[in-house]
């Protein structure tokens, strides 16, 4: 026993962060109810929080957190059990002697196994998107439900009911506590990075100052992606994902300037890119290769594809942009989107000239998936400005000025049409 | 937050002495694996004994550095291996260092510093030709 701390609650916020998909994964497998297996994980967290105080730490609090939480359903059990018996002896019947429930549990076997079936659970596409993420989060991430709700900018009763309909929802749909196989897998899959990766956007849309809870998304969706890319190693996309957020997430120093401006990626002082989640990221993606073993890459492996191509150039003018050229192209097959052909114009003009550029541009302007999208305007006129035509340039700045809903960025844009 | 996990070595260790010590070693796999399966571990590496290593000392009045060879005395005072690990507090940390399978040992946590720590103790011009260099050493170990 560790004591005599100023104050367990940091102690204990550790312990459940680290011991909370393990200890709900167990009891799930146990019970076979996720929404049950949450309620009882948290009776031992509100033990801990009773105890620990003046008992100290234990030297082992997840087995601790364990046991209370299996004494807590043995109790529900054996009271169940008794209830039934009581009603089946004012039966007059016999009864024969109650199988022990604890016969039923072990705890230590097929922890990792668990604690996949607990996030294909938990981002089951029964449940809403939001029901997804904020689920995830809870049971997977160990995140309270304050700090869930704080950073997703919602009251804490709003995000209590999300939970509660979400663990609801499973139940009632009777999802079963399991790894799906067969063709069942891809699209589940899918489903589960989709949920890392949103939790990971929320976050890097924020990392541009306003809230620390928010950037700290971006932390916990790099560790679930790694847990993750651990748990299905021969999963191609798991690594290309975990890649691809870490080499975004190395960038977050340099996105903005000292005003809180955001800085292109071109733009950015690449010597304030964290090189350790760099390395790490260009690990993961080379496991990803080596688990496609001669496969055809999926959409994480490619987006993390273009994300290693800045990554491995150190300065904006050694970039391959021939390669980026040719990863849009795949990409685009794959997954046709405008914002994707948009993204390929811009490499093209990088790669082979504003030119051949704009003629793809210019396909995309009656595309209504891009209606109303700034960025279609700001890139043709970028593009216009390079080719030595300044009054169409100088249309096309202020229109994108116009669409745009971020002041700085519209800011920047009626700079840039006024220099032009 | 990332921190800095800081293994001192021992007198088994600065000897190179391991015969006997593979359950130990099993019993560090294992944990290393926690780790990653939990989504923590960013960095580990062993170190080997000081006598393969080097020392430089700098003169404080920057006249230049003199090479001092390994061994080196105190076992205590060297690092025998580190991890990086990327957590969301420093009571994260020490839950997870609890649970490492070391003996009769000293091991350091510490917070490593982002730019932010830095911002305002510089002059930017200082800031961004220190960034500068960060980037042109880094561009080496960006293949891998």
């Amino acid at each position: 026993m560790s004591s005599g701390q100023p104050s367990v609650q940091p102690t204990v916020e550790a312990v459940w962060r680290i011991e909370t998909a393990r200890l709900i994964a167990a009891l799930a497998r146990v019970t076979g109810d996720v929404g049950l297996a949450e309620d009882l994980a948290q009776d031992a967290l509100v033990a801990a929080l009773e105890q620990w105080p003046s008992d100290g730490v234990p030297d082992n609090p997840g087995a601790w957190l364990t046991a209370v939480a299996r004494r807590r359903y043995v109790d529900g059990v054996r009271r169940a059990v008794t209830l039934e018996r009581k009603v089946e002896e004012l039966g007059h019947q016999a009864q024969p002697e109650a199988v022990n429930p604890m016969d039923e549990i072990e705890f230590d076997a097929h922890v990792t196994d668990d604690v996949l079936r607990l996030i294909f659970t938990a981002c089951h596409p029964v449940l809403p998107r939001d029901g997804r993420v904020a689920l995830t989060l809870k049971l997977v991430g160990g995140l309270s439900t304050e700090q869930v709700a704080r950073a997703f900018l919602v009251p804490v009763p709003t995000m209590a009911a999300r939970i509660t309909r979400a663990k609801k929802a499973l139940t009632a749909a009777k999802v079963p506590f399991e790894v799906p196989v067969g063709a069942e897998l891809t699209p589940r899959f899918a489903s589960v990075l989709e949920v890392v990766y949103l939790i990971f956007n929320e976050g890097y849309a924020a990392t541009s100052g306003e809230s620390w809870y928010r950037a700290e998304l971006c932390d916990e969706a790099m560790r679930l992606g790694r847990m993750l890319s651990a748990l299905a190693p021969d999963e191609p996309e798991a690594h290309g994902l975990v890649a691809l957020m870490e080499i975004q997430a190395s960038r977050i120093p340099a996105r903005t300037g000292p005003g809180g401006e955001p800085v292109t990626l071109l733009e950015q002082d690449r010597g304030r890119w964290n090189r350790l989640l760099i390395t790490h990221g260009l690990a993961a993606l080379a496991l990803a290769g080596r688990s496609l073993a001669g496969a055809s890459a999926g959409p994480y492996v490619l987006q993390a594809e273009l994300a290693a191509c800045h990554a491995r150039a150190f300065a904006a003018a050694d970039t391959d942009w021939a390669r980026i050229v040719t990863l849009y192209e795949i990409l685009g097959r794959l997954t046709p989107s405008p914002v994707i052909e948009l993204n390929r114009a811009v490499a093209v003009s990088m790669a082979d000239g504003a030119g051949a550029a704009l003629a793809i541009v210019d396909a995309l302007a009656d595309d209504p998936a891009l209606r109303g999208y700034h960025l279609l305007p700001a890139v043709r006129a970028d593009l216009l400005a390079r080719l030595g035509r300044p009054a169409q340039a100088r249309a096309e700045f202020e229109r994108a000025a116009a669409l745009t809903g971020n002041d700085s960025e519209r800011a920047h844009l009626l700079r840039r049409a006024a220099a032009t | 937050m990332r921190v800095m996990v800081l293994v001192h070595a021992t007198e088994d260790s600065e000897q190179g002495n391991y015969a006997g010590r593979v359950g130990e070693f099993e019993a560090m796999g294992k944990y290393n694996e926690e780790l990653v399966k939990a989504g923590v571990m960013l960095a580990g590496e062993g170190i080997e004994p000081s006598s393969g290593g080097k020392r430089l000392d700098f003169a404080a009045d920057g006249s230049g550095s003199r090479v001092i060879d390994g061994p080196f005395a105190e076992a205590k005072e060297i690092i025998g291996g580190f991890w990086i690990w990327q957590v969301s507090s420093m009571e994260e940390a020490v839950e997870w260092l609890r649970r490492a399978p070391f003996r009769g040992q000293t091991v350091e946590l510490r917070r490593i510093l982002e730019p932010a720590d830095f911002e305002g103790l510089l002059p930017p011009e200082v800031m961004e030709n220190e960034a500068r260099l960060r980037a042109q050493t880094a561009a080496t170990d960006t293949e891998g």
